[in-house]
C-alpha cells in the first residue's frame, strides 16, 4: 500500500509539471509562433500609448525578452520561491505562490484566487454532499425495485436533472425563490466562519441546483451499478450466510457497486472546485469560476494562467485521492 | 428415503394429502422434501423448474442430486436454502409450495426472516465458482468472521481464532496469516477450501455443494471430494451434493437422486442405482460418462435431443422424445400420461411406463454391455 502511494504520488507531480509546461507554452509560445512580439506582450502590462522606453524596461522587468524556456523556469521558480521585481525606483516583491501580477490591476495573481477561493470550496463542497447522497440513494433504491413506479419516476427526474443545463434550472429556481417566493433571499457570500446560517441560506439555491444536475447521473451510476452487483454470485454468498438483506445490500452491494461512482466523483469534484463557471455567474457568486471568466474577457493572461494551473492542481489532486481510495476499497487495484 | 405417494401430475400440494399414512406429520426424517415445487412466471410462460419433487435425507449421509444443466437440481437446492427468490423483484411474483421440512421445521410457509436465520446456521451452501462466489473487497478471514459472527454473539478476535482455526481445519497452510489474504492471493482449490470453511463455522447439520468441483482443475477435484467427506465424517451432517457428474457422486453419495426436467425420474440408494439402473435417462447418463476401464475405441454416446423446455414440458413423460424405448408401451402411453415413481424394492424408485421386468432386460442385456 505505500509502495503504491509513492508511485502516485510521483507521478502526481510529473503530471503536473507537464501541465504548467503546456499551460505555459499555450499561453507564451503560442501567440508568439502565430507572430506576437514580445513588445505586444509588454505593451499589453503597460496599457495605453507606451513609448518605446517603457516597453524596455518592461521587457526587461519581466524576462520577456529571454527566451520562453528559461521564462517558464522563472515561472516555477516563482511559483516556489517568489519573484523580486525591480520596477522603477520601487521594489515590488511577489510573494509565494508567485503566478505575477494582472495585466489589468496590477494586483498580484495568487491573493486574488485565494479571496475567492472559499466561495468555490463551499459552493463545490456542498453540492457534491448533497448530489452524492441523494444520487446513490436514490440509485439503491431504484436499483432494489427496477420497474417499480419508484424506480420510474426516479429515473424520468434524473434523465431531467442530465438534460437540463444550469442557466435554465439555476434561473428558474432563483424565479421561483428568490423573486415569487422570497425564501431565499438575494446576498452576497458571507463566510462560514462569520455566520455559519448566513453562509448556508446564500449557498442553498446553488448546492441544490449544482446538485440536481449532478445527483441524476449518480442516481443512474449507481442503479446500474447495483443492479449488477446484486446479481454476482458473492451477493447469493451473503446471502447464503444468513445476513439481514440490509447488510447484504451494503455491506456487499454498495461497497462493490461504489468503486466506479467513486471515479467519476474525483473528476467531478475536480472540475467543480476550478471553478463552477455557470452556477457562479447564475448565481452572481464572486468564486474561483466568475474570476476565470473576468479574465478571459478582460485578455489578462497571468490570471488566466493562474486560474488554469489552479484548477489542473485540484483535478489532479481529486485523481490521485481517487487512486488511492480506490487501493483502499478494492486490493486488488494494488498488485498493478 | 420416503415411499411414493408422490407424483401425483398437477396436485396443488396440501400438506395432509401428501403424507403417507402412519407417518410422523412434522417431517419423519431429518430433512424431508414433499411435493416441492418452484415456478417462475416468466414473459415467455410458468418456467416449471421444480415440479413436485420428494426426497429426504438424514443426518449422516449423503445424496447425490444428478441431472443436466436446466433440469431443476440447483433450483431445488436454493429452495431449500430459502434462496430461490434471486432477487426482491422475484419474490412477489416466485411460486413455491409443498414443503421442506428441516428438522422438524416447516420452511416453505415459514417467515423469511426465521429461513435467514437458519442460513449459515443450520443450512450452509458451498457454490461452483468459488472466485465469483467470495466477495473480492473482503479478506478471507473477514468473510469467514462474518459468517460466523451473524450466528454468534462474539467479539471480532473469538470470531478471527475460529476462523483461523477453521481455515487449519480445510488444510490451507499458515492460517493465521492467509486469514487477512483476499480471494484472488488464493488458488482455486484454497478458494474452494476457504468456502468450504466458510460453510461449516456455525457447524450446519445441513452442508449443500452446488457442483463444488465444476469450476475447479482435475487434480484438486479429488482432494476437495475428499475434504467434503472427511468433514461429514467429522460433523455428522447431512450433506446434498448437486453434480452432473456422476463420477463426483459415485464416489461420495449414499443416496442418488436423478432430476429430469424439474422431476425425479429415479432415486435410491447410489449402488442399486449404478449397478442396477431403472430409468432410460439414467442409462443415457452412464453411457456418456467416460470411463477409465472402458476401451478406448468405444466412442461415447450422448443423449440425444437436448433437455427439455421448463415452460413446455413434453406431456406424459418428460423424457419421451429422447428417450429410444418411447413407443414400446402400448396406447401411446408416454406420450399422453405421466410415470408415477414405483419402487422396485430396497427403496429403489423409478418412474417409467416400460414394465419393471422388460426394463431388467434391455439394462442387463442391451445396456450394460456396452458400457
Amino acid at each position: 500500500m505505500f509502495s503504491y502511494l509513492i508511485r502516485r504520488l510521483i507521478s502526481a507531480v510529473v503530471l503536473l509539471l507537464i501541465v504548467s509546461a503546456v499551460t505555459f507554452g499555450i499561453f507564451f509560445l503560442l501567440p508568439k509562433l502565430a507572430g506576437q512580439t514580445t513588445d505586444q506582450l509588454a505593451q499589453q502590462y503597460i496599457g495605453k500609448a507606451p513609448t518605446p522606453a517603457d516597453i524596455a524596461a518592461v521587457k526587461k522587468n519581466l524576462g520577456l525578452d529571454k527566451p520562453v524556456f528559461e521564462q517558464y523556469w522563472d515561472f516555477l521558480k516563482g511559483i516556489f520561491a517568489g519573484v523580486d521585481y525591480k520596477f522603477g525606483p520601487e521594489a515590488a516583491k511577489c510573494h509565494v505562490p508567485c503566478f505575477g501580477y494582472s495585466f489589468k490591476t496590477h494586483i498580484e495573481v495568487w491573493p486574488e484566487i485565494q479571496n475567492r477561493l472559499p466561495v468555490t470550496l463551499s459552493l463545490a463542497a456542498g453540492a457534491a454532499v448533497l448530489w452524492v447522497v441523494s444520487g446513490v440513494a436514490t440509485g439503491v433504491l431504484s436499483a432494489l425495485r427496477p420497474g417499480s413506479f419508484f424506480d420510474r419516476m426516479a429515473m424520468t427526474v434524473a434523465l431531467a436533472g442530465v438534460s437540463l443545463p444550469m442557466f435554465f434550472t439555476g434561473a428558474l429556481a432563483l424565479a421561483l425563490f428568490t423573486y415569487q417566493w422570497p425564501v431565499f433571499e438575494r446576498s452576497d457570500y458571507v463566510p462560514l466562519l462569520q455566520d455559519p446560517f448566513l453562509w448556508a441560506r446564500t449557498l442553498v439555491l446553488p448546492w441544490v441546483t449544482l446538485a440536481f444536475l449532478y445527483s441524476a447521473l449518480y442516481a443512474r451510476l449507481t442503479r446500474a451499478g447495483m443492479l449488477e452487483t446484486l446479481s454476482e454470485d458473492y451477493i447469493r454468498t451473503a446471502r447464503a450466510k444468513g445476513l439481514r438483506e440490509r447488510t447484504v445490500v451494503v455491506r456487499h452491494g454498495l461497497r462493490a457497486a461504489l468503486t466506479p461512482i467513486i471515479t467519476v466523483f474525483g473528476m467531478d469534484l475536480g472540475l467543480l472546485l476550478g471553478g463552477a463557471l455557470i452556477t457562479e455567474q447564475v448565481f452572481s457568486l464572486k468564486g474561483v469560476g466568475a474570476f476565470a471568466v473576468e479574465a478571459i474577457n478582460a485578455n489578462d493572461l497571468p490570471n488566466i494562467l493562474g486560474v488554469t494551473l489552479l484548477a489542473a492542481f485540484f483535478i489532479v489532486i481529486c485523481n490521485l485521492v481517487v487512486d488511492v481510495l480506490y487501493a483502499a476499497v478494492d486490493p486488488r487495484v494494488r498488485l498493478s | 428415503m420416503t415411499d411414493s405417494s408422490e407424483d401425483r401430475a398437477g396436485a396443488q400440494a396440501t400438506p395432509a394429502a401428501t403424507e403417507a399414512p402412519g407417518k410422523a406429520p412434522r417431517g419423519a426424517a431429518f430433512l424431508d422434501v414433499r411435493d416441492l415445487k418452484v415456478h417462475f412466471p416468466t414473459d415467455d410462460g410458468l418456467v416449471k423448474s421444480v415440479d413436485g419433487l420428494t426426497f429426504s435425507l438424514e443426518k449422516g449421509r449423503t445424496l447425490g442430486i444428478v441431472g443436466e444443466s436446466g433440469s431443476g437440481k440447483s433450483v431445488t437446492s436454493l429452495a431449500v436454502m430459502g434462496l430461490h427468490r434471486a432477487s426482491r423483484r422475484q419474490r412477489s411474483k416466485v411460486a413455491m409450495s409443498g414443503e421442506i421440512w428441516l428438522d422438524g421445521k416447516e420452511l416453505v410457509a415459514a417467515d423469511p426472516d426465521e429461513v435467514r436465520r437458519l442460513r449459515g446456521r443450520e443450512m450452509a451452501m458451498i457454490f461452483q465458482d468459488p472466485l465469483s462466489a467470495l466477495h473480492p473487497f473482503y479478506s478471507v478471514g473477514n468473510q469467514i468472521v462474518e459468517a460466523y459472527r451473524v450466528h454468534h454473539d462474539v467479539d471480532r478476535k473469538t470470531a478471527r481464532r475460529r476462523a483461523i482455526e477453521m481455515l487449519d481445519r480445510v488444510g490451507i497452510p499458515q492460517p493465521d496469516k492467509r486469514v487477512d489474504d483476499h480471494p484472488h492471493q488464493f488458488s482455486g482449490g484454497m478458494r474452494q477450501r476457504a468456502m468450504i470453511a466458510m460453510a461449516l463455522v456455525n457447524n450446519p447439520e445441513l452442508l449443500i455443494a452446488d457442483e463444488p468441483t465444476t469450476a475447479l482443475d482435475v487434480t484438486v477435484q479429488a482432494q476437495i471430494l475428499d475434504l467434503i467427506r472427511d468433514l461429514q465424517k467429522e460433523f455428522g451432517s447431512a450433506v446434498i451434493i448437486i453434480t452432473h457428474d456422476l463420477g463426483v457422486v459415485a464416489e461420495l453419495a449414499d443416496d442418488l437422486l436423478v432430476m429430469y426436467g424439474g422431476r425425479c425420474v429415479e432415486r435410491g440408494p447410489a449402488e442399486k442405482v449404478f449397478s442396477a439402473p431403472r430409468h432410460p435417462y439414467t442409462w443415457g447418463l452412464l453411457g456418456s460418462m467416460p470411463r477409465i476401464d472402458r476401451d478406448q475405441t468405444d466412442r461415447l454416446i450422448p443423449v440425444k435431443g437436448s433437455p427439455p423446455s421448463l415452460i413446455n414440458v413434453p406431456s406424459g413423460c418428460a423424457f419421451n422424445p429422447r428417450c429410444p424405448y418411447a413407443d414400446l408401451p402400448e396406447d401411446n402411453l408416454t406420450r399422453t400420461v405421466r410415470p408415477e415413481l414405483r419402487e422396485s424394492g430396497g427403496g429403489h424408485f423409478s418412474a417409467c411406463h416400460l414394465p419393471q421386468e422388460e426394463r431388467e432386460r434391455i439394462w442387463t442385456e442391451e445396456i450394460a454391455p456396452r458400457l
